[in-house]
């Protein structure tokens, strides 16, 4: 298999992340998005590690699905308070951060 | 085409159909099952790079514990209806322009790029035992640091998620 297929395979999951952060206005999908593009990036970080044939590029994966699940936790405890302050996770409605 | 490539085919319609179910639905809960799925997606493609080790931790750190989070959130937020305010046409479409502009630009760039194959024999490096081998001595301060960084978001989203002592008392029973 051609490394170029997995490179355009994860060129367009980031495409869509990209796409889907710039088009939706709910603040947990545009997170959603986020895990998308960072999956995107992990994708190809393996399939490097598999054509060097080189184990450090997976422990970097790892590292970054470590990274991903903390930033999950505190950005939704960001959301969560967000929406006791302003009953809305609408970012039209966020982007003042103050009310 | 022999099995392995028709699989690869079948997995990357699949993250790629899913991906984008992701941002056309209109329902969150749906888009939370969408992305699950992309997830399951994705890692078929670790197993079928013979990297298991990261495919089965994908499946449970991601699928299991971080969608999971996703779903708890929109549920007890009420938000599993399909009256999310859309953003106009407009805006929409500048979007989707402009990150269709960034895949062609990036695919023009790499179209010429290396064409090494990746062989379909099997390699162990993405087995548990060398990736243990591995991140246990050449990587062992950052995994260290890393339970440091898991204590503080662990610490940091207990205190942003606790109620404030300012707020106003909710009635009982709310």
């Amino acid at each position: 298999m051609p490394i170029q297929y997995y490179l355009f395979l994860s060129l367009a999951l980031f495409s869509i992340g990209i796409m889907g952060t710039l088009m939706r206005r709910n603040a947990i999908i545009i997170f959603m998005c986020i895990e998308l593009m960072l999956n995107a990036v992990n994708l190809l970080l393996v399939a490097f590690s598999k054509m060097y044939n080189d184990p450090s590029a997976q422990i970097f994966v790892f590292f970054s699905m470590v990274v991903a699940a903390a930033e999950v936790a505190v950005g939704l405890a960001i959301i969560v308070m967000m929406y006791r302050k302003v009953h809305s996770v609408d970012i039209n409605i966020l982007n003042r951060l103050k009310h | 085409m022999n099995a392995y490539e028709l699989i690869f085919w079948l997995l990357t319609v699949m993250a790629i159909s899913c991906a984008l179910g992701v941002i056309l639905s209109r329902n969150p809960v749906s888009s939370v099952l969408f992305l699950i799925a992309t997830f399951f997606a994705v890692s078929g493609h670790y197993i079928l790079m013979n990297a298991q080790f990261l495919a089965i931790v994908n499946i449970i750190v991601y699928a299991g514990a971080i969608m999971v989070l996703f779903l708890f959130v929109i549920m007890l937020m009420n938000l599993n209806a399909d009256t999310e305010p859309q953003k106009n046409r407009l805006v929409q479409l500048a979007g989707v322009v402009s990150g269709g502009i960034l895949f062609l630009v990036i695919l023009a760039a790499l179209k010429s790029s290396t064409n090494n194959m990746l062989e379909q024999t099997a390699t162990d490096i993405g087995l548990i035992k060398n990736l243990g081998k591995t991140l246990f001595t050449q990587f062992v301060l950052p995994f260290e640091i890393a339970s440091v960084l898991f204590l503080s978001a662990m610490i940091g989203a207990v205190v942003l998620g606790k109620k404030g002592e300012e707020e106003p008392q909710t009635p009982k029973g709310a």
